[in-house]
């Protein structure tokens, strides 16, 4: 069994949204027609995204840290608003697990989108359809193109290689490493949906360093536990202590 | 939630029908034992043509949420996993039975169907009134289980969903039928109008029970679960999206605090109180029936637009600031 997914590092994504708007073009460009987009220039512009970067403070100002977090369809294991749908619209393909809705089926009731605690399912204001990240299902098996462009428009597009793509099901793929050696974590996983994206968290490379590392464990005149602090002017053997 | 018109009007409309339904066939079934006086056939008929209005009033409501009401019916498709498909089949199906009992009693179309063996005579009429009887409750099942399902929104999620629509949509209906029989046969009104006390008391208990249930809810997912991170404070700074979105368009009922205090006693005291008031005072007067059922009607109203703004949807969380 397969079960395509993207893994996002919160780690190395700096907010660019580089995966927003290559999601948007990819998808607005297909052959199931354009992604609305209403006042695109205007003063209250909207429209239809299947992948948002959100921006969240963790902590009071000085204490405070920012992490830039994309958000798009997890195309969850178990997914809440499959059974849902009335007209069988909304489906998990078997051989990938890629959750996508048949846009000529959905009737526009909107229920699967009431059945996803992740608010990543939006409305097309214009067919009157819900849409929802498709994980670029008409990319990823196209063979007219080069082997290393089959990947999602937001993998491909981001920067810092925040996103990554691949078999969750495989153990040796480079999501199933990352997720288990990087710490993956699924979103909201109180819900029993079992989301197939995991993020990686933020991650602090720190340094450990002991107090006895910072003296010499061997200082012959370490009498008093003190290092003999030498003069300015004096010469030392080694930068910190004298004889 | 946001509430959306279309939905609150379908399932008050088709509530009442179906509660003067069941009140139509309690009464028949009632006379058939010989409690109560047999009446007419165009009692039962023309009353049955009511609850066909009021049904094809609310499907029509129905389709103005559809985005795309030429395809409806492809609804019907997904029972197997679905309430909102179940409730799109057993919808016209009570239709149906209900268009079939009321063209049998209209056109006297009784033919016996068998004979028990204390001489009692089992017509068409009476078969398909348990049919019908089934369906409405089927019905009533449906739509609430189309809230009582979603897990995520915990203020519907409960059996008290399901009680509810029950014991509302009955009321609505019970009183709607004192109303028609106080004008159509008034020495009948008294029984409708005593059952309709009986299910707005509790009506009214259910609803008091679910609102002290959902005030007592604590939110299962929080902005820590939502987005994995530990920390206790955490705000948004950026949605992702500038001018809202469909996400923050669907999912907030967009109104204050201080609107939602106040729907809340105005539909407890117009949708079960001032109806109770009015039926104890007014057993047989038909003009204070009718001011009872629309009363209670507009209640109704407000009683399921709160229902759907109270709802408080987890997706909510990722949509706190614009930025």
């Amino acid at each position: 069994m397969t079960q395509l997914a993207l893994v996002i590092d919160l780690n190395v994504c700096v907010g660019c949204s580089a995966c927003v708007t290559s999601c948007k073009e990819w998808n607005t460009s297909g052959s199931a027609g354009p992604l609305v987009d209403e006042r695109p220039y205007g003063e209250n512009p909207t429209g239809t995204f299947f992948n948002r970067v959100q921006t969240y403070e963790m902590g009071t100002f000085p204490n405070s840290e920012t992490m830039h977090f994309p958000k798009s369809c997890l195309h969850c294991e178990d997914p809440a608003c499959v059974p849902v749908c009335p007209t069988g619209a909304s489906y998990k393909r078997k051989e990938d697990g890629i959750v996508l809705v048949d846009y000529d089926k959905c009737i526009g009731c909107k229920y699967c989108s009431w059945a996803c605690p992740y608010g990543v399912r939006e409305f097309d204001e214009q067919e009157k359809v819900m849409k929802k990240c498709t994980l670029c299902v008409d990319r990823i098996y196209d063979m007219s193109m080069p082997e290393a462009d089959r990947k999602p428009s937001c993998v491909k597009a981001c920067p810092t290689s925040a996103r990554l793509f691949g078999d969750i099901h495989d153990p040796e793929s480079e999501v199933s490493v990352a997720i288990r050696e990087d710490g993956g974590y699924a979103l909201m996983p109180e819900w029993g949906t079992h989301p197939s994206n995991h993020y990686l968290p933020r991650r602090k490379t720190k340094m450990k360093i002991h107090a006895d590392e910072l003296e010499r464990a061997d200082n012959p005149l370490k009498l008093d536990q003190q290092l003999p602090k030498p003069d300015k002017d004096q010469s030392t053997m080694d930068d910190v202590s004298a004889w | 939630m946001k509430p959306a018109f279309s939905v609150i009007f379908l399932t008050t409309l088709i509530g009442a029908a179906q509660g003067l339904f069941l009140a139509l066939f309690t009464h028949q079934s009632y006379a058939l034992f010989g409690l109560l006086p047999m009446q007419s056939d165009d009692f039962y008929g023309y009353g049955t043509i009511i609850v066909l209005v009021l049904l094809a009033a609310g499907l029509v409501a129905s389709f103005f949420h559809l985005g795309r009401p030429e395809r409806a019916w492809r609804a019907a498709t997904m029972w197997r996993t679905s309430w909102l498909s179940r409730e799109v089949i057993v919808l016209p199906a009570f239709m149906g039975v209900a268009f079939l009992f009321g063209v049998s009693h209209l056109f006297g179309i009784r033919p016996e169907i068998v004979t028990l063996p204390g001489g009692m005579v089992v017509d068409l009429s009476l078969v398909l009134g348990v049919i019908g009887t089934l369906l409405a409750f089927a019905l009533f099942v449906c739509t609430a289980m189309i809230y009582a399902c979603l897990r995520f929104l915990k203020e519907w999620n409960s059996p008290l969903t399901v009680i509810n629509y029950i014991l509302m949509g009955g009321s609505s209906g019970f009183i709607l039928a004192a109303f028609y029989a106080a004008s159509a046969a008034p020495d009948q009104a008294d029984f409708f109008a005593g059952w309709a006390i009986i299910i707005t008391v509790l009506a009214l208990i259910g609803r008091a029970a679910s609102l002290i249930r959902n005030a007592r809810l604590k939110p299962t997912s929080t902005i820590q679960t939502a987005i994995g991170v530990k920390h206790p404070k955490i705000t948004q700074r950026s949605m992702g999206a500038m001018g809202g979105s469909f996400n923050t368009r669907e999912f907030f009922h967009g109104k204050s605090d201080a609107f939602l205090r106040t729907i809340k006693p105005t539909f407890l005291l117009l949708g079960f109180v001032l109806p109770l008031v009015l039926l104890a005072l007014g057993l047989s007067n038909p003009a204070l029936l009718g001011l009872a059922f629309i009363l209670q009607y507009l209640g109704l109203l407000a009683e399921r637009w709160f229902f759907f703004a109270q709802a408080n949807h987890p997706q909510n969380l990722y949509y706190q600031t614009v930025g």
